[in-house]
């Protein structure tokens, strides 16, 4: 069903069925054609530019000079960097606290909607406009002004006659705004939990409810173990994508991660040193330093997942 | 205790094609049926969801309410219903930045349609290839097309930068759209080869025995049964090029040639925040083709969130 769960089975596939080369070849050139653009896409946009910046992040390159080697240089100036340090911490607690606060939004939501209730639709399309609108820059402009000063956020707080800040320009609350709004784009892993809900077989339930399982039990040992692979896929992909978020720390902040590099996001770091510094070089290794935290997340989160997901099959 | 785990699997399973069918039938399923049936609950999570639903929505409706507001009027009138609707914020947005805002609305469609077009072409070809052909290290390029939808841009971005700079194709359009006609939107290829993978069969053979090759049957079969699926990625396709701005940030640089994601980060930029209402009046402009998408697309939207799981 999923870009997860694919892969799980070409993995497993791959280790225990026997290749089927040799049996039916005669669709090669065929294939050859269909597959041309994305072979070249494959090549010259994708594994190409990695090998190259693989290559780069042991130079120093600013676009003028030719890259000069300079060996692991670039790497260990990586852990001698405060404020590369400071971006990661940052990435890291958001990553920590918006996905999982996203996906339990998400989860509940779906739940609640899921119990045979009028209106699906209507409160399935309300609750999932935010999702497609959250990631533009107009909407990263608002959420500037919603937290700003004299934002809608202080304006709502006074009428309770409680004295409102700053919150985008305060260093301690800045990140919590990126956070807000990360969650207030639960819709789209919602409708994925929807479409989970309702693959459960109706029979489990009933079977359940001849045993006299409570609705407790029920959400306990059916809805939750069969939603796992659902709610693991999730995850990952929602860390994957919170590792890489950009838009809305370089809106809100305007472009310096500020106030007090607060949201100072890895991927805007990023930016900065290769394409405002022009540092390509130490650019190229923050990007393998990105590919190698996510692998590793994806890994652990695919490790923990024999614990915790399970599956039907 | 019973342990009420089934481990069964229903023994005709359904085809994926029939789940996606099943997933835009909306007749919701009676389960988990409360053992007191209470009106006043039903009313009470209506009323719940509602106010979420009006939480929600309300930072959207007040960016809509302000950008009719004049600046001095937006902080300190904070009702929803403007006393009147006023347009200035409009035509002041609109000639705020350099040039006026409906170029970089052109540059942003202009990116669009060449989006649009190579992601339904390369992608559908990948997908006829991955799904109905067999060749030598199928398994192996599924698995490398899988992980590509996985792979941060970051890490092509700046060798990217520099090939395209040598191309001389920074500030032009073609940084953006050649990718596409490349099919390196893999998450696309993915999405038709799920839709394919649920068409019958017995079609291309009867085809092929009736002397079709791949070419015919891909053009004649495939892509008029895939409309669905096509059309989930022409919205997705859409409504992505339409809100993306780092890729736009980095190849775009030349004033004229800005997007409209692009000339509104200028706007913050440029005139700070004593303009408030034009910036709003373009921001609503700005949203309202994805909000035209998400309105008449909602049905694919849905099924393609929920067929392939991705936001």
């Amino acid at each position: 069903m999923s870009v997860v769960t694919e892969l799980r089975k070409t993995a497993r596939g791959a280790k225990t069925a026997p290749s089927r080369r040799g049996l039916r070849n005669g669709d090669g050139k065929s294939a050859a054609i269909f597959l041309a653009p994305w072979f070249l896409g494959l090549g010259l946009i994708t594994i190409g530019p990695m090998i190259a910046s693989g290559y780069l992040s042991f130079t120093d390159y600013n676009l003028l000079q030719p890259p000069e080697w300079i060996g692991l240089e670039n790497y260990t100036r990586l852990f001698e960097d405060p404020r590369l340090l400071n971006s990661l911490r940052v990435t890291f607690t958001y990553v920590f606290t918006a996905v999982p606060l996203q996906l339990l939004a998400a989860l509940a939501l779906a739940l609640i909607l899921d119990r045979g209730l009028k209106g699906l639709p209507f409160y399935r399309s309300v609750l999932y406009l935010p999702s497609l609108l959250g990631g533009s820059v107009a909407v990263a402009i608002l959420w500037r002004q919603v937290f700003g000063i004299d934002g809608l956020v202080n304006e709502f707080l006074a009428l309770f006659g409680i004295q409102g800040k700053g919150w985008v320009s305060d260093p301690e609350t800045a990140l919590w705004t990126l956070v807000l709004l990360h969650i207030w784009t639960f819709g789209a892993p919602m409708i994925i939990f929807l479409a989970g809900l309702r693959q459960i077989p109706e029979m489990y339930y009933e079977a359940a409810a001849i045993d006299g399982a409570g609705v407790v039990r029920k959400f306990r040992s059916i809805t939750l173990p069969l939603l796992t692979p659902i709610i693991f896929f999730n995850l990952v992909l929602q860390v994957i994508g919170a590792f890489q978020s950009f838009t809305q720390a370089f809106v809100v902040s305007g472009g310096t991660g500020g106030p007090a590099d607060s949201t100072m996001f890895y991927t805007l770091y990023l930016y900065q040193k290769g394409f405002t510094a022009f540092d390509m070089g130490y650019a190229s290794a923050m990007a393998w330093l990105l590919v190698l935290i996510v692998a590793v997340m994806t890994l652990i989160n695919f490790f923990a997942s024999k614990f915790w997901v399970f599956y039907d099959d | 205790m019973t342990e009420v785990h089934v481990r069964t699997v229903p023994t005709d399973a359904p085809t994926p094609a029939q789940r996606i069918a099943a997933l835009a039938d909306e007749a919701p399923p009676v389960r988990y049926r409360s053992p007191w049936p209470d009106r006043r609950r039903a009313a009470l999570k209506h009323a719940g969801l509602i106010a979420l639903c009006a939480l929600m929505l309300y930072p959207l409706v007040w960016l809509l309410v302000s950008s009719f507001k004049p600046t001095d009027l937006i902080f300190r009138d904070v009702s929803l219903i403007p006393s009147e609707v006023d347009w200035t914020n409009y035509s002041e947005g609109w000639n705020a930045l350099q040039y006026p805002f409906s170029r970089y609305l052109i540059n942003s469609a202009v990116i669009v349609l060449g989006s649009l077009l190579g992601n339904l072409v390369s992608c559908s070809m990948a997908a006829y290839a991955f799904a109905r052909l067999e060749f030598r290290g199928r398994k192996l390029w599924f698995a490398i097309m899988l992980m590509s939808i996985m792979l941060p841009i970051h890490v092509i971005i700046v060798p990217q930068y520099i090939l395209f700079a040598r191309l001389d194709w920074i500030n032009t359009f073609l940084p953006l759209i050649v990718p596409k006609l490349l099919a390196t939107d893999a998450f696309f290829i993915f999405l038709m080869v799920q839709f394919f993978r649920g068409i019958p069969r017995e079609l291309d053979e009867a085809a092929r025995l009736d002397g079709c090759g791949h070419g015919r049957i891909y053009l004649r079969i495939m892509l008029p049964l895939s409309l669905p699926a096509l059309a989930t990625t022409a919205i997705f396709t859409f409504i992505w090029t339409w809100n993306d701005f780092f890729s736009q940030l980095i190849f775009l640089v030349r004033p004229d040639m800005y997007t409209a994601p692009v000339a509104l980060r200028t706007f913050l930029d440029s005139t700070g925040a004593s303009s408030w209402g034009p910036m709003f009046a373009m921001s609503i402009v700005s949203l309202i083709p994805v909000f035209l998408a998400f309105l008449f697309g909602q049905k694919y939207l849905v099924k393609g969130i929920a067929t392939t799981g991705i936001k």
